[in-house]
This record gives C-alpha cells, sequence and structure tokens, in this order.
C-alpha cells in the first residue's frame, strides 16, 4: 500500500480512466459474471486474476465490447460507454488475445501497420495512385512503426509472414500492434501463457517499460502468480462470475477468500 | 546469382516501400510494359492480338477484380459474370444515349454501375460467409443476367437482344477509332492494354496501402481487424465495390473492343467458374497470379487443340474436345495438390531458386 501511495504522489497513478459498475453478464441461463464492480486508475497496471471459468476474459470482453452486459454501465473517461469493438478502439482501448489473433499472411510489418488504421485518413483515390497524402501518411505511420519495432527488439523478423513465426515472437507482435495504436488502456488477455521463464521475463519487462514509457494504463489477466504480484499496483480476483477480493498485491494473496478459492477448502 | 537483391541498401522508407524495390525487378516490368506498348503490336498479327492478347488481358482485369475480393479481403464469390454484365450493358447505355460522352468514360461508367451492384450484392457479407456468401452472390448471377436478357430497356429495346457496338472513336469524334468492327486489332489491343496496366497499378497500390491491409485483416481474423477500429461491414463493401468495379470494365471491354456486340451468353455462369478458377490457378491474392492465371486458363485449351497437329498427330476433333477437357481438369486438380498458392508462388520460388544459383541453399 505504501508503495502506491508513493506512485501516487510521484505521479506515475492518475485518478480513474475506467470504471466498472455493477457488471451481469448471462449467456441463456448461465451467468458468466454476477454484479461486478472496480475500476482502473490512469497510469496503473491493473491484473484481474481468478480460476479457469472466472469470467475474466469475459470480463474484457464487455470491456472493449464484444460482449453486451445484461445490467451495469462502464465509464471510460468519465463517459458512459456501450460501443462496438470499432468504437472502443477509436476511443482508445487496445488488446490483445490470449489465442494469438493477428493476421497470418501478412507480414509482422503490415500486422503492425494495420495497428496504425485509425491514423491513416487518406480517401481510396490517393491511395489507388499512391500520391499525395496516402503517401505521405504510409511514410510518417511507419517511422512511428519502426519505433515499436525497435522498443520490442523485433526488427530482424519484420518482412518474415507472422505465422511462420515461433509463438513467444507471434505474442511479442501482438502487442506492438496493439501499442501502434497508442492506446490509453491497454488489455493483455494472457500475454505469458505458453512462455518459458525467460521469455517470461521479456514479456515482463516490456510490459513495465511500456507503462513507464508511454504511460499506458494496462488491464493484465495472467494465471503466473510471481509475474502478477511483482507487476500489479492492484489486484482484482473473481471466482464463478463473482468478485472475490480487490487490493494491491499483498492484501489479495492474504485474503482467505483467494487462497480458498485457489488452493480449494476442506470440507 | 543470377537474380540479385544483395547489395542493395535502403536508406529512407519511401524506398523501401517501393513498388519493385529491386531494380532488377524494376527492369523487367518495364521491359515487359515497354514491350506489350510497343513490341508486341509491331510482332503480333491479327490471330495475336485479337484473339489471344485482348481477351487475356480483359479476363486478367476481372480476374484483378475477383481477386480483390476473394484473395485479398476473403469473401468468395459466383457473381463475377453478372458483375461483367453490369457493365457491359451499362457501358453500352451510356454510349448509345449519352453519345456526347468519350467511350472510355462510357466503359468506366459501366465499372461503376457494376460496383453500385456490387454493393448490393455484397451487404449480406457481413452475415454469411464462405460457401454460404457464395451462394448469395450466385442468386445476382441469375438474377442480374435474367434482369439484362429480359428488360429490353436495356439493349435500347433491340429486336434480337443483342445489339452490335457502333464503331467509336477514342474521343467523341477526334482519334482512331478503338471499338466495334472497323477499329484496327492494333488500337483496340492498345486500348485494352492501357486500362489493364493502370488498373494493374491501382490494384497494386491499394493492396500496399491502408484499404489493402484492411481487406487482409479481415481475411485473415476478422474479430482482431475489429478491436483494430476496421469497421467490418464498411470494409468488405469497399472490398465489393472496387472488386465489381474491376469486372464491370473487364465486361464492358469484353462486349466493345473484343466481341463487338453485348452477348449476354457472355456473362453465364461459366465465365463466373472461369475466372474463379484463373484466380485458384494463378493465386489468390497477387496481382500477377491475376494475370498469369488469365494466360493459363484462357491458352491452355487452345494449345491442348493444337498439340496433335503441332506433332503430326491426326486426331478427330471431337476426340481432341473431350481430351481438352479430361487435361485440363488433371491439370487443374495437380496444380492445387503440388502448388496450392498458384502460379505466382511457383515464380517466387523460381526467383529465390535464381538468387541461390548455382549452389543449392
Amino acid at each position: 500500500m505504501s508503495e502506491m501511495m508513493a506512485d501516487n504522489e510521484n505521479g506515475r497513478i492518475g485518478g480513474e480512466l475506467l470504471s466498472v459498475d455493477n457488471i451481469t453478464l448471462r449467456f441463456g441461463g448461465v451467468k458468466a459474471l454476477t454484479d461486478i464492480s472496480f475500476n482502473i486508475n490512469k497510469g496503473e497496471i491493473r491484473s484481474i486474476i481468478g480460476p479457469n471459468g472466472a469470467g475474466k476474459s469475459s470480463m474484457l470482453n464487455v470491456i472493449n465490447g464484444f460482449y453486451k452486459p445484461q445490467e451495469g454501465t462502464i465509464r471510460f473517461k468519465g463517459k458512459n460507454v456501450n460501443m462496438k469493438p470499432d468504437l472502443a478502439a477509436k476511443s482508445g482501448i487496445a488488446r490483445t488475445f490470449q489465442n494469438i489473433a493477428l493476421f497470418k499472411g501478412m507480414s509482422t510489418l503490415d500486422n503492425i501497420m494495420t495497428g496504425r488504421m485509425l491514423k491513416m485518413k487518406a480517401g481510396f483515390l490517393s491511395q489507388a495512385i499512391y500520391w499525395g497524402r496516402a503517401q505521405k501518411e504510409e511514410l510518417e505511420n511507419r517511422a512511428f512503426v519502426e519505433e515499436i519495432i525497435d522498443f520490442l527488439e523485433i526488427q530482424s523478423i519484420r518482412k518474415t509472414p507472422v505465422g511462420r513465426l515461433p509463438y513467444g515472437l507471434q505474442k511479442r507482435v501482438e502487442l506492438a500492434r496493439a501499442l501502434a495504436m497508442e492506446p490509453e488502456l491497454l488489455l493483455l488477455d494472457e500475454p505469458m501463457a505458453g512462455m518459458n521463464l525467460e521469455e517470461k521475463e521479456d514479456m515482463s519487462r516490456y510490459i513495465i517499460d511500456v507503462n513507464e514509457y508511454f504511460g499506458t494504463t494496462i488491464a493484465l489477466i495472467e494465471h503466473d502468480m510471481g509475474v502478477v504480484m511483482d507487476l500489479s499496483d492492484r489486484v482484482v480476483v473473481l471466482d464463478y462470475g463473482c468478485k472475490l477480493a480487490d487490493g494491491s498485491p499483498d492484501e489479495v494473496s492474504s485474503n482467505q477468500a483467494v487462497i480458498d478459492a485457489y488452493l480449494g477448502v476442506a470440507h | 546469382m543470377i537474380y540479385r537483391e544483395a547489395g542493395e541498401f535502403k536508406t529512407s522508407y519511401a524506398a523501401d516501400q517501393g513498388l519493385l524495390t529491386i531494380p532488377m525487378d524494376r527492369w523487367f516490368v518495364i521491359g515487359l510494359v515497354l514491350f506489350a506498348f510497343i513490341g508486341m503490336p509491331l510482332v503480333g498479327d491479327e490471330y495475336w492480338l485479337g484473339s489471344i492478347m485482348i481477351p487475356v488481358l480483359i479476363l486478367a482485369i476481372a480476374a484483378m477484380g475477383l481477386n480483390i475480393l476473394t484473395g485479398y479481403a476473403g469473401q468468395l464469390s459466383l457473381g463475377t459474370g453478372a458483375f461483367m454484365a453490369a457493365g457491359a450493358y451499362m457501358a453500352y447505355k451510356v454510349a448509345t444515349n449519352l453519345s456526347f460522352l468519350p467511350v472510355p468514360v462510357a466503359i468506366l461508367a459501366g465499372g461503376g454501375f457494376s460496383a453500385m451492384i456490387g454493393v448490393l450484392f455484397g451487404i449480406p457479407s457481413l452475415r454469411i460467409k464462405g460457401f454460404y456468401l457464395a451462394v448469395a452472390t450466385l442468386a445476382a448471377q441469375f438474377f442480374l443476367l435474367w434482369l439484362f436478357t429480359h428488360v429490353d430497356w436495356f439493349v435500347n429495346y433491340n429486336l434480337s437482344g443483342v445489339p452490335a457496338i457502333a464503331d467509336y472513336h477514342l474521343f467523341v469524334d477526334w482519334g482512331p477509332l478503338v471499338t466495334g468492327a472497323q477499329a484496327s486489332v492494333e488500337a483496340r489491343y492498345l486500348f485494352v492494354l492501357v486500362f489493364a496496366v493502370f488498373l494493374a497499378l491501382a490494384a497494386r497500390n491499394m493492396a500496399r496501402c491502408k484499404i489493402g491491409r484492411s481487406w487482409m485483416a479481415i481475411r485473415d481474423m476478422d474479430i482482431a481487424a475489429e478491436i483494430i477500429g476496421i469497421r467490418p461491414l464498411h470494409t468488405k463493401l469497399s472490398a465489393f465495390a472496387i472488386s465489381s468495379f474491376y469486372c464491370g470494365v473487364a465486361g464492358a471491354l469484353w462486349a466493345f473492343c473484343f466481341i463487338n456486340n453485348v452477348e449476354p451468353g457472355a456473362y453465364e455462369i461459366e465465365r463466373s467458374f472461369q475466372i474463379l478458377f484463373m484466380i485458384i490457378i494463378g493465386g489468390l491474392g497477387s496481382i500477377l497470379g491475376s494475370f498469369l492465371g488469365a494466360a493459363f486458363i484462357f491458352l491452355l485449351p487452345i494449345t491442348l487443340s493444337q498439340l496433335p497437329g503441332w506433332l503430326g498427330l491426326d486426331v478427330p476433333a471431337d476426340v481432341i474436345t473431350h481430351l481438352e477437357f479430361m487435361v485440363m481438369g488433371v491439370l487443374i486438380i495437380f496444380f492445387l495438390i503440388v502448388e496450392p498458392h498458384g502460379l505466382a508462388r511457383l515464380w517466387q520460388i523460381a526467383k529465390e531458386k535464381l538468387r541461390r544459383w548455382p549452389f543449392p541453399y
């Protein structure tokens, strides 16, 4: 807690960026999320954890508009939103997926360039003749994308079709594509799933760097407790679609309900 | 060692983003285009220009159109023939009723009309995908052709239903004749070539810009495309519109510069399949592949029918026709198994090999 206060004082963490209020999501008779409320502050790394099937990914899907909750509201930057995914992107929410969702037929560079889609406004005639605005935008955005490529150290695979890349690199390209959108809120759905220790360390370093250099707010779903406890400013714990606990890593890890959910209870 | 890209250092993103970044490629393409414009009309005779080059180029334009829709945007379509017909009929209407407009404008107007029809029939693509979408576009194929053959307005109440194309000058009454029976074969060939070259260039440019990337994103992973901010409906409809524009221009050129009349039989379902085969054989998602596929599918039957004659064999004509079908089918299956990415991929492999030659790797 004291660490968080220190962060608050030197200005890393600001006011509320996103707030989730009393969200309930049902699929037919199944309740995926029940009355969930929490908030994400500007500049923090916020983790969402919980056992399998707890509703973590559903929560992210609600935030960026894939699922429409039956009850509750989501406010982003103080505005009430109930949006479609493409509008969420426009308002500054980017995301990566648990199962990599890259464009397999395109090169790494093109994949990251698609992340710049919303920054490009040239009309289609300009694109057809590759002259004027379209050309200017292509080059400007290429320069920006190259900065991200440098940042994530993927220079050597720039022109490789992503389908041919190993798993760890694909995850990194997906992060690069999300970063290319210059998001205010970055949703990472299990960015380290299936990685070995070294790859996890790399990815953790990138997440911290993104947060520090770009000031991007990050919402993170992760199963590796070591990573979660080290990276997060605050953690929210879900189980069977209900919120179990919410607080700093220390508070959460000593919470009896959380320990019971993860380790089971003797009956 | 023959084909070299080593030693080419780019110092700006502009150079790296170019169309043909390797000098050898650049010279080869420039040479090819120059030959097409200057050499071909000089060496080619009536048969080569009029019966081979013109239809191949026109079909290549249609194949580019389908490739934009199917190869780049991933939306399967069997309505190519109908979109070509829409272009042909509208170009005919514009050329006859608005005769103050030059004939290139009429042909582009045909393309524009076809684009509108394409958008209309592309709307279901938001909900249905893959084979089911193909069936929906099949509806376009049958409905549109029925419409054009049953509503006499489209053929200016021509009694035969197959109106002939008049002889048009390039610009109303100035310039060489470019369409109709009186036009020289060289003029018609060059007219078609100009369309083919500019449309190919535009397609390449679109493919490497924002619009092309959004098509490919929708093709590869539509959910991920949405979270990046790509609007699925907008993107799919733009692919339908531009694809149908290409097909419409091709259809109009087919009527104006090749068969000299608006013949509905030229735009039947067989045409749709023919063009689909062209892009499958040529290479999905490749502009070069559209040209290679068009040449391959169009020339193969001609070659097969001539082959016994060249070899001095005396084979009856009907046997040749049957053999043609069989060999064609076998070749298509062979290609799909051996090289599913088409002729364009073979070309790429050949370049890789030449790059390393004479070393194995």
